[in-house]
């Protein structure tokens, strides 16, 4: 009788592996798909404030991105378009935040705020007349080959061309802010303007340069929400995502490739717990949902320590407007 | 100094810009002038959205009432805009949404000539109303095809907070599907959020990985719908008609239509005869209704569902009459007794046939 049971032990066991192996697959596929909007946004950020400009409008720039990216797929039905107008506008939005807190070095905190309202007053005034009108959108394209890989093959590269195009972007990203001399400006700028200057870097140019970049990202985040994700036009559709990308730049330590990390983990985390609710258990998911919130709020406390500062890689300019000396 | 004339100048830009886009209601004069408080945008596709239509509709058919209203007010805003809108003059307030209860109350201590309508609340007074409109009869005949209609025998419910209306929600839904399909589960998930397309599609994609061959849901956008109908999958839409992001699969929907109430209020408070009281109207005086079939739906599946909703206008017809077992197979409401509307007010659990949690306090 014994020996019977444990079986049905071990068999419980089992069940509980194959359930796991059902989950694995659907979340991380999940995780993929809902961190890379965010992880457009993020990226951008960390170029913005890796030259010293703390931009708050991210959710704003997002929104924009999101609308005339939608807007332009709906009137030519092509969603490649529609990304196109997306990084146009969202880099046009970021360049008021640009004037504002470069040229005439306004506080960046309460220009990029100003600048999250208006592009969510703009987006959802001109965006009235797309509420539920369909449009084309981007579909997923399965990689030949590599979607077959086991595992990988579903998560990775079974997704739409919007979130291959990151796995270009991220390495890339990296390369140029750590390998060439436009990143060495970029840092060099964001660390020390003064220093900079004296060696004949642009500081505004580099500036004005990052903060559209970033702009161009957001609004490419919210092109992919737009026209991939949730194929559709709703105001405010980016529901905090913006502010979720700024957040994740502390939590990356202003490196893209750990943003990649972080961007999957929230949203593998959100995954993870909805994918439990389906199965009908419960799981005290709040201290789940909470976790890149917790790691983000950790890091903010070291970087408030100077060495610990430096060692993470907080750009020592950050949100300082830079005005030549003498 | 230069420096010190660029600030100014740039602070002056960020103000400009957010004076432009803060939200500001408009001043008329001479007429009725009646304010909404949204907790959405109007351009949601949802609860706002059926809200904003019935604000519309109502100020074309009431004579001489001119509305206002303000969108994307938060919860812990409420106070403050609703305070406003009363002492720029406006006669009769709406307040949209349960979280306003008590903001709505706080304020019409404050302006006892000004009347106050709260949607969904119970807390009344004598400047204060409620109204609301029995959704759950139309979750009820949109249950009736989702039970029809499966074939997993496994349905999906994307739902938002766990609080009683949602809850009465998923409860008259599945009392539906089961009441012509015993087999039938309907399983829930959480978002937490009234509105987050991106969560919203991937609570449904949880429910269609497991197995959901119709989903129906409690949100306020149409992501659930579309993650759906791109799967091949059937969906049930709430609020409005989402056939647009559903196509055919987009089986019917839950719909509201406020109209009829804004009217009923408007008329009164122009005419005088305006008194607090608790509207809670349902299918009979066509504040909720289904919206169209899709083309999917078999004839026989219609008639069941006509002859059912004409049952239910009539009065003949009561799906929360008992015996109604709750999850664990407990008989919560015994044969002979229906779920009164108090019990409905505060319904903190599921009926059988329903796979998930009410999270607990």
């Amino acid at each position: 009788m014994e020996w019977l049971s444990e079986t049905s032990v071990l068999r419980t066991l089992g069940d509980v592996e194959m359930e796991i192996a059902a989950l694995l697959i659907p979340v991380l596929t999940a995780a993929v798909r809902a961190g890379t909007p965010v992880l457009y946004a993020t990226l951008g950020e960390i170029f913005a404030e890796r030259s010293g400009v703390l931009n708050l409008g991210v959710e704003g720039m997002m929104l924009v991105g999101a609308l005339m990216a939608f807007v332009v797929t709906h009137m030519t039905g092509i969603p490649w378009l529609g990304v196109l107008a997306a990084l146009l506008a969202g880099g046009l939005v970021s360049l008021i935040h640009g004037l504002l807190s470069i040229t005439l070095r306004a506080n960046q905190v309460v220009s990029g705020l100003a600048l999250t309202i208006f592009g969510t007053g703009l987006s959802g005034f001109l965006g009235k007349r797309y509420i539920g009108v369909p449009a084309e959108s981007f579909r997923p394209f399965p990689l030949p080959v590599l979607n077959d890989l086991p595992v990988l093959g579903p998560v990775l590269f079974r997704q739409d061309i919007l979130v291959y195009l990151t796995y270009l972007l991220i390495p890339l990203a990296s390369w140029v802010l750590y390998r060439t001399r436009w990143g060495l400006y970029i840092r060099a700028v964001g660390e020390h303007p003064e220093a900079a200057d004296a060696m004949g870097v642009n500081v505004e140019g580099v500036r004005y340069a990052c903060v559209t970049l970033g702009g161009m990202l957001a609004g490419l985040g919210g092109a992919y929400l737009s026209t991939a994700y949730t194929a559709m036009w709703i105001e405010n559709m980016t529901a905090g995502r913006g502010w979720i990308a700024v957040a994740l730049v502390i939590f990356a330590t202003w490196d893209p490739l750990r943003a990649m990390g972080g961007a999957y983990l929230f949203g593998g985390v959100n995954a993870l717990q909805l994918h439990v609710q389906a199965m009908g258990s419960a799981l005290p998911t709040y201290l789940l949902l909470m976790t890149p919130y917790l790691f983000t709020i950790v890091v903010l406390i070291l970087a408030t320590r100077e060495t610990a500062r430096k060692r993470l890689g907080a750009p020592a300019a950050l949100s300082i407007p830079y005005t030549r000396s003498g | 100094m230069g420096v010190g004339w660029q600030r100014i100048f740039g602070g002056f830009l960020v103000l400009l810009l957010l004076a432009l886009f803060l939200p500001l209601p408009g001043v008329g004069q001479g007429k009725l002038r009646a304010a909404f408080v949204y907790v959405g945008p109007v351009g949601d596709a949802g609860w706002t959205y059926a809200h904003d239509q019935g604000r519309r509709c109502a100020e074309k058919q009431v004579k001489g009432v001119e509305t206002t209203y303000v969108e994307n007010v938060s919860e812990a805003d409420a106070e403050r805009v609703i305070v406003d809108l009363a002492r720029r003059g406006y006669k009769v307030i709406f307040t949209t949404s349960y979280g306003y209860m008590d903001a709505t109350i706080a304020a019409a201590r404050q302006f006892p000539n000004t009347i106050f309508e709260h949607a969904s609340g119970f807390k009344r007074a004598k400047n204060v109303g409620t109204y609301f409109g029995r959704i759950e009869q139309a979750r009820y005949l949109t249950g009736l095809v989702a039970g029809k209609m499966t074939k997993t025998h496994l349905i999906g419910y994307v739902a938002a907070h766990p609080i009683p209306e949602v809850v009465r929600g998923i409860n008259s839904f599945t009392l539906g599907v089961r009441a012509v399909n015993p087999k039938a589960k309907v399983h829930v998930v959480w978002t937490n959020t009234w509105y987050d397309p991106g969560t919203e599609r991937e609570a449904a994609e949880s429910l269609l990985n497991l197995g959901a061959d119709v989903l129906a849901q409690h949100q306020d956008s149409p992501a659930a719908v579309q993650a759906a109908s791109k799967r091949g999958k059937y969906a049930i839409g709430y609020h409005s008609d989402m056939s647009k992001f559903g196509g055919r699969n987009h089986l019917t929907a839950a719909v509201w239509n406020w109209c009829p109430l804004y009217v009923y209020i408007l008329e009164h408070v122009r005419a005088g005869t305006w008194k607090s009281e608790d509207l809670w109207w349902g299918m009979e005086r066509g504040v909720v209704d289904i919206a169209p079939f899709s083309p999917l739906v078999p004839a026989s599946v219609r008639q069941l569902v006509e002859a059912r909703r004409k049952a239910i206008v009539q009065g003949k017809f009561d799906f929360f009459a008992g015996p109604i077992k709750d999850q664990e197979g407990r008989v919560r409401i015994p044969q002979g007794s229906r779920l009164s509307d108090e019990q409905q007010l505060s319904m903190d659990w599921f009926v059988e046939g329903v796979v998930g949690q009410i999270p607990k306090k």
